[in-house]
């Protein structure tokens, strides 16, 4: 009698469960967690991708806290969420909010939207780069010229830079956060507000009584999701400013394109891992935070 | 497609070749395969199935198999299989990280008796010698790349300009005139490119820097030295261009290249890696010179070079044929066919300063550029230029004084070189 025949059938299930369950346990452990445990223990270790790691203590840590760039970084990566998050759940509620009543042409209207999320973000920041151009070829200044209005400088601008490259990337996300909006628009009951027509509550009071409360489940999910994406924030960044950088002088540059910047141009593996290390920390305790702060009481 | 065919069709007539010595007589060769390596660039790649055909033909026996990968991978690929026993036995790098290799014992010195020093020493042109460790060379280039003057014929027709700038204050003159705004006062043909994050900051660090009395590193490469009277006044001239002559804007058009290739800038200073492009834009019609001359008459320039190296991987029979193969892609005729090919310029003055190079107008300018051009010993190419870069934006966005940020820009380098040589 085989080994397997001597099992119990609670045995046998569990073999089986185990059996189906270790295709994606093994997924995820040699394409997540193996990394993910490697760039921790890089993170203490000297590597310049091509001679043997050596061990580095916490020197990469301590360079880390005073480096100012990664300080100015640092602010940069939060100012990209606390503007981003917010204005782009603001534009998205109220433009699903309005498009969910419009009954003409709803369903090309919401295509049109939705078409920048399926764009290719490489592409949309060329364009936009573009468009952000000094004249000659700048289609804002050439536009603000021909009135004879002075060019503002949007890419080459330590102040203006950030916006405008945070400006296509909130446009970017917004036709996504549109169609989950409305779906938790959709998802309210309908008997809610004719109760509330009934008793003549006021349009203000339905929406924070009604509206709000009841889409709490998504704007949680929309607030997390878009959160973890500007803290990410990458593309957009790295190819309005490939000639340099996260510039000027560093006033775009994210954390994501920091690290990218020290593991892949100054060849510094153990640097980029701490930062890395640094990022995940901060994903996970703004996560976490939001989860706490927005889940139901 | 054609490639993999190609490869196909070749191995197909080496194994046939293979087999029927050894069936006829048993006394075949052995056949040795090798690996090259280099990184994907289409005329670079053009040029070197070229050379592969001819090495083949000339040493029967000896195929050599290659490999590119787009430059991005290129690095953490090579650094992956060599360890590993895969890879390539003759491998393409750049001149910049020869340290890096030399230290991960990716690469094997060159023997001296195939490769003698002092003949090297010799035939290549100085700058080359950066590629000696210990009294033996590392690698050898097949081709080396220099800073010339572009500069549009069309503009300098229309503004009735005879000659290309010979100095520096002739190149101010010449493009105020080449620099037309519209009636807001925007913009919209420059006389001169400029841009750190393009070739200016080689053109600051070893030409105009040199050419105002100072240099950029002590002799022994590990302090900087810019943050002088000369730096100042390098600087200063540099940023004069925009901010005093108003001859140039570092942002117009997004990059100088597309400038000067969108027939909107009368001057452009770049490498001759740039010939290719150009040619290849309709309507353009454009010159070259060499780059202007300092106010004593210094001349200098910049010069940089991808080098060839046999891996540690290669050994026994595959390492003869490596150093075979080495030998030939750094022959005269290799150079020449790369020059053709690639539009890089000879590694040896014997092959580049032919009368034909000097007097090609295209070529010429560059190639006598490399005979007083200088090589900078990078130790983070991209973390340099970015201090570079960055500047020059403090100046322009932060209102920074020239001393200060000079004075800033050479402690942060001065921290990379400390952090590389410590």
């Amino acid at each position: 009698m085989s080994f397997y025949d001597k099992l119990s059938v609670k045995q046998k299930q569990t073999l089986w469960a185990w059996g189906f369950l270790a295709v994606p346990i093994v997924f995820y452990v040699v394409v997540r967690f193996y990394p993910t445990a490697n760039a921790i223990v890089l993170s203490f270790q000297e590597w310049n991708l091509l001679g043997a790691r050596t061990w580095a203590g916490f020197d990469n840590y301590v360079t880390l806290f005073h480096d100012p760039v990664f300080w100015k970084v640092f602010r940069n990566t939060f100012v990209y969420l606390l503007i981003g998050t917010p204005v782009s759940l603001v534009l998205a509620f109220i433009i699903a909010y309005h498009l969910d009543k419009v009954r003409f042409l709803h369903g090309t209207i919401r295509a049109l939207y939705f078409l920048p999320f399926m764009t290719s973000a490489v592409a949309m920041a060329w364009v936009w780069r573009w468009f952000y151009q000094p004249v000659p070829i700048g289609l804002f200044n050439n536009f603000l010229a021909s009135f004879g209005i002075a060019q503002i400088e949007f890419l080459n601008s330590t102040t203006n830079a950030l916006p405008a490259v945070l400006a296509p990337a909130i446009w970017a996300g917004l036709g996504f956060q549109i169609i989950i909006f409305m779906a938790g628009l959709r998802a309210i009951p309908k008997t809610y507000y004719e109760a509330a027509h009934i008793d003549g509550v006021s349009g203000w009071t339905i929406m924070s009584e009604i509206t709000l409360p009841l889409l709490k489940p998504t704007i949680v999910f929309l607030v997390v999701f878009s959160s973890i994406g500007f803290l990410r924030i990458f593309d957009h960044v790295f190819n309005m400013t490939t000639n340099n950088p996260g510039g000027p002088l560093n006033s775009t540059k994210p954390l994501v394109l920091m690290i990218y910047d020290t593991a892949f141009n100054s060849f510094d593996m153990g640097y980029a891992a701490a930062q890395t290390v640094v990022l995940f920390v901060i994903l996970l305790i703004v996560s976490l935070l939001q989860l706490r702060l927005l889940r139901d009481r | 497609m054609s490639k993999s065919r190609r490869m196909f069709s070749v191995s197909a007539i080496v194994g046939v070749m293979a087999l029927s010595g050894t069936l006829a007589a048993g006394v075949a060769r052995a056949d040795v395969e090798i690996e090259y390596w280099q990184y994907f660039f289409e005329a670079r790649v053009t040029a070197m199935d070229t050379l592969i055909d001819n090495f083949e033909a000339a040493n029967p026996g000896i195929t050599v198999k290659t490999n590119q990968f787009p430059y991005a991978d290129y690095r953490t690929k090579v650094a992956a299989a060599i360890p590993a026993g895969e890879g390539p036995d003759v491998v393409q790098l750049f001149y910049g990280w020869l340290n890096d290799y030399v230290d991960a014992e990716l690469i094997q010195p060159l023997p001296t008796d195939a490769f003698p020093v002092e003949t090297i020493d010799e035939e290549f042109f100085p700058m080359v010698q950066a590629m000696k460790r210990d009294g033996q060379y590392m690698a050898l280039p097949t081709a080396v790349r220099s800073l010339a003057l572009f500069y549009n014929q069309r503009l300098f027709d229309k503004a009735g300009i005879e000659n290309p700038p010979a100095t520096l204050d002739e190149l101010v003159e010449v493009a105020r005139k080449l620099t037309v705004r519209d009636g807001a006062g925007n913009l919209t043909q420059v006389g001169l490119t400029s841009g750190m994050t393009a070739q200016d900051h080689h053109w600051w660090r070893e030409v105009l820097l040199r050419q105002f009395g100072g240099q950029p590193y002590s002799d022994d490469l590990k302090t900087v030295a810019y943050d002088s009277e000369a730096g100042r006044k390098a600087l200063e001239w540099y940023v004069a261009l925009d901010q005093e002559h108003g001859v140039t804007a570092s942002t117009f058009m997004d990059e100088p290249q597309a400038a000067f290739k969108a027939g909107r800038a009368g001057m452009h200073i770049d490498g001759s890696f740039r010939i290719g492009a150009l040619n290849d834009t309709r309507g353009l019609k454009w010159g070259v010179a060499e780059l202007p001359a300092g106010p004593d008459g210094t001349q200098s320039n910049y010069s940089s070079y991808w080098v060839n190296a046999v891996t540690s991987k290669a050994t026994g029979e595959k390492l003869d044929a490596a150093l075979k193969f080495m030998a030939y892609i750094t022959s005269d005729e290799a150079m020449q066919i790369w020059l053709e090919t690639v539009g890089e310029l000879p590694a040896k003055p014997s092959a580049a300063l032919t009368e034909e190079n000097q007097n090609d107008p295209i070529y010429g300018p560059f190639v006598k550029g490399l005979g007083y051009a200088q090589s900078t010993v990078f130790v983070d190419e991209s973390g340099q230029r970015q201090l570079m870069t960055d500047m020059v934006s403090r100046i322009e966005l932060e209102g920074q004084s020239v001393e200060d940020s000079l004075s800033e820009a050479a402690k942060a380098e001065q921290a990379i070189l400390d952090g590389f040589y410590q």
